[in-house]
């Protein structure tokens, strides 16, 4: 839903990142106000998943140059935590396995950061436990997850479905969704796309990282981005993944070949 | 930028034992000979028998040779350059806590373990040993309705000559390694337990070790029997002051069980590690043995090791009593440049005699964590069972992990299962926590404790969190 007059809930300006001193974001700028859904879209390597990172605070990236302000704060100055604790989130493209930490206590942990920040009580053992039973139907899991390690042995489809629960309970105000749709079947595309539904609300927004048209026919977006090289290369409506879907990728190539001096120039002007 | 901190940060934490008690002690002069012995054994007014304990250990561990096979590194000890014994200056002996030096009092009130009457820990008797010396034995009446015996060796030395006579040296031999013979010759004072038959011990059993001098070796002697039927959950602590010295620690415990008797005892070490070059920290050689004598006894290791320059240590159980089990749980937690090689040894004598072992060793900085485990099941040991699992936990990428299980059977039909797995905390795995709103430490905390979480269920319950907020402590500052 698109409203003019909403507020800015994220401002990314010419926002360039690095890893291992290796350019690898060159200028992204994105605006994203309350009530929006974005999709980004773009190949393999062209920089999406950097974009997601960069923006949770991975300590692998170097920011060197840009600015996000999120709801007018310097969101790039916080501790990761404390980016999640205001209500960005990002649910991962690969998430990790982690063994020997029990998923319920981990959710419970997370809930009650986000909650604390919000001026929240905190929700012990049972009164989480209700919680997370009501979220759990958003996702259609099986409570029998909750036992288990932190997506230990999950599926693909179950760690995303996992992912979509942490959402559902931490209620973010900015959600990234790096390829949350990829490797999963259509049914769990459906249960996935219909939890992002529920959960989206004219007070907060999405930004969802895909290759595919079919996540976009369940979820439709207010505005496309195709990012390339580290950039965002076009934006348009949906009709941008239609096209894309349509007609490949390879103008992008074209594109990029045309502004390859550009790009060229760039770090120097920068420096 | 963001504050995002290092786990190589996170383990860095300041010591806080590292202070030093300014008390005036008593010690003698460096080195040790035939003499020294004599010197220790006169000033404790020791019967003879224990003098003649004291110098075959002696002559013995002249003989002997420091062993070399754990893969640990370290200058030359000059034994010469140690003092033996080193008293606080004070009464000999103290009718009440009063008599105490309030300095005292306070050195183990600022280590969290209280011993006057108002203050102390409700459900657990201690005894706190200061150097070489126990100078305070808390709830002692209160045992003693009971039968039990909880004092200092020293004490039991003077008032129950008969039973450390019959017990001392038949679990861990005075010649049983180097640092045992070093021990029983030399050995100043530690903790004794007696459960007589029958009697469930009323409270948790604790001693809290603390060495105070920069030169003084300590060598403590504890001596825990249980008769038939009865049973005690023991617990010893240890800190020492931060000297950029190496202080030697080299103790003996032996446990003695009787038929259908229990003993568990559980450690968390927490001596001066030394900084994050390897300068100062204890070196500790310590010597642990159960023995199971009767049937259907139980002996049960738990250890919680996160201090220490050196930790070599073994606790063991000799599995002689039909149906007797012994049990090894044990967290070793190494950081900086600490190293440590420890495990256990359970030796299946009699049969259908069970042990388990669960080690967890977690390395973090330049430090080297080595599990050494021997599994022995002799020619009557029909049916016996042993389960080992050990698992590394890596943190960092110079840190190192060994693992060495020595399984020898003469038993066919023995059961002996062992698995061991090593994992690596990954800095993607603290990113996916601290991007759901969990603090740094917090994530760190979390992945420790669940890859301890089985050995941890095993400490009483007072101290289990105790362990936990240790290890997040250790490791503050060790990840990233
Ligand atoms: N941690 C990293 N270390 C080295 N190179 C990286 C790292 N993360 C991303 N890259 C590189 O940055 C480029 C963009 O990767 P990524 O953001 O994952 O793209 P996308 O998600 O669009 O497929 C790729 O060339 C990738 O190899
Ligand atoms: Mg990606």
């Amino acid at each position: 839903m698109i409203r003019p007059d909403a507020p800015v809930l994220l401002e990314i300006r010419d926002l360039q990142a690095a890893v291992d001193d290796q350019p690898i974001l060159k200028g992204v700028n994105l605006t994203i106000r309350a009530g929006e859904i974005h999709a980004v879209m773009g190949r393999n390597g062209s920089g999406k998943s950097t974009l997601s990172k960069v923006l949770a605070g991975h300590p692998a990236y170097a920011v060197t140059g840009g600015s996000v302000l999120y709801r007018g704060e310097n969101l790039l100055e916080l501790d990761p935590e404390q980016r999640a604790r205001i209500g960005l989130f990002l649910g991962f493209q690969y998430p990790v396995e982690i063994p020997g930490v029990s998923n319920l206590e981990f959710l419970r942990v997370a809930t009650n950061a986000r909650r604390a920040e919000r001026g929240e009580e905190e929700l012990d053992t049972f009164a989480f436990e209700d919680l997370v039973r009501e979220r759990l139907a958003v996702v259609q899991m099986d409570p029998a997850f909750l036992e288990r390690s932190v997506n230990e042995g999950f599926s693909g489809g179950e760690k995303k479905r996992n992912e979509i629960l942490q959402m559902a309970l931490l209620e973010p105000v900015v959600a990234i969704l790096d390829e949350t749709d990829s490797g999963l079947d259509i049914d769990a595309l459906r249960i996935v796309a219909g939890g992002v539904n529920q959960l989206a609300s004219p007070d907060n927004a999405t930004l969802l990282i895909t290759h595919y048209q079919r996540l976009l026919d369940l979820i439709t977006p207010d505005h496309v981005h195709v990012m390339a090289a580290g950039r965002i290369l076009r934006s348009g409506g949906k009709e941008l993944a239609l096209e894309l879907e349509r007609s490949g990728y390879d103008w992008v190539d074209q594109e990029l070949a045309r502004l390859g001096a550009d790009a060229e120039r760039q770090p120097a002007e920068v420096a | 930028m963001s504050s995002t901190a290092t786990v190589g940060d996170l383990v860095s934490q300041p010591y806080k034992y590292g202070f030093v008690t300014d008390i005036e002690t008593e010690k003698i002069p460096k080195g040790l000979s035939e003499d020294v012995v004599r010197l220790i054994s006169s000033m404790k007014e020791e019967p003879a028998f224990l003098l003649n304990f004291r110098l075959r250990a002696y002559r013995q561990w002249l003989q002997m040779q420091e062993p070399d096979w754990a893969a640990l590194g370290y200058p030359p000890i000059d034994y010469q350059d140690i003092v033996y014994y080193a008293a606080p200056k004070q009464k000999q002996q103290k009718a009440s806590l009063d008599e105490v030096d309030p300095k005292l009092l306070e050195t183990f009130d600022k280590l969290g373990i209280p011993l006057s009457e108002q203050k102390r820990l409700s459900n657990v008797a201690v005894d706190a040993v200061f150097d070489s010396v126990s100078i305070a034995t808390t709830f002692r009446e209160k045992l003693a309705e009971h039968g039990v015996i909880f004092c200092s060796i020293s004490e039991a030395v003077k008032e129950h000559p008969e039973l450390v006579e019959r017990y001392l040296g038949t679990v861990v031999p005075s010649n049983d390694n180097y640092f045992a013979a070093l021990n029983s010759a030399v050995f100043s004072d530690g903790s004794f337990v007696y459960i007589p038959k029958g009697v469930d011990c009323p409270m948790e059993l604790s001693t809290y070790f603390r060495i105070n001098s920069g030169d003084t070796g300590q060598f403590e002697r504890t001596l825990i029997i249980a008769e038939e039927a009865s049973s005690v959950s023991y617990l010893e602590g240890c800190t020492a002051p931060m000297f950029d010295t190496n202080q030697l620690h080299a103790a003996v415990v032996e446990l003695v069980a009787l038929e259908d008797a229990s003993i568990k005892y559980s450690t968390v070490q927490n001596w001066y590690a030394g900084d994050e070059n390897g300068v100062g920290g204890i070196y500790n050689f310590v010597t642990k043995r159960g023995h199971c004598r009767g049937d259907r006894s139980r002996i049960s290791w738990t250890q919680v090791e996160t201090g220490s320059a050196i930790t070599w240590k073994y606790p063991s159980c000799v599995l002689q009593g039909a149906d007797s089990v012994g049990e090894f749980y044990s967290v070793a937690l190494t950081n900086n440049r600490q190293q440590a090689d420890t495990g256990t040894k359970m030796v299946h004598v009699g049969p259908r005699t069970r042990s388990t072992i669960v080690s967890k060793g977690i390395s973090a900085g330049h430090s080297v964590n080595s599990y050494r485990g021997l599994v022995q099941i002799g020619p009557k040991a029909i049916g016996a069972r042993n389960y080992s699992q050990c698992d590394s936990m890596l943190i960092g990428d110079q840190a190192g992990a060994n693992t060495y299980p020595y399984i020898r059977s003469q038993q066919p039909q023995a059961s002996v299962e062992h698995e061991a797995s090593t994992c690596r905390i990954s800095a993607d795995q603290l990113f996916y926590l601290q991007s759901r709103g969990i603090g740094f430490e917090e994530a760190v905390s979390m992945m420790v404790s669940g890859f301890c979480r089985d050995v941890f269920n095993q400490l009483p319950m007072e101290f289990a969190a105790e362990a936990d907020k240790l290890l997040a402590l250790k490791l503050e500052g060790s990840v990233g």
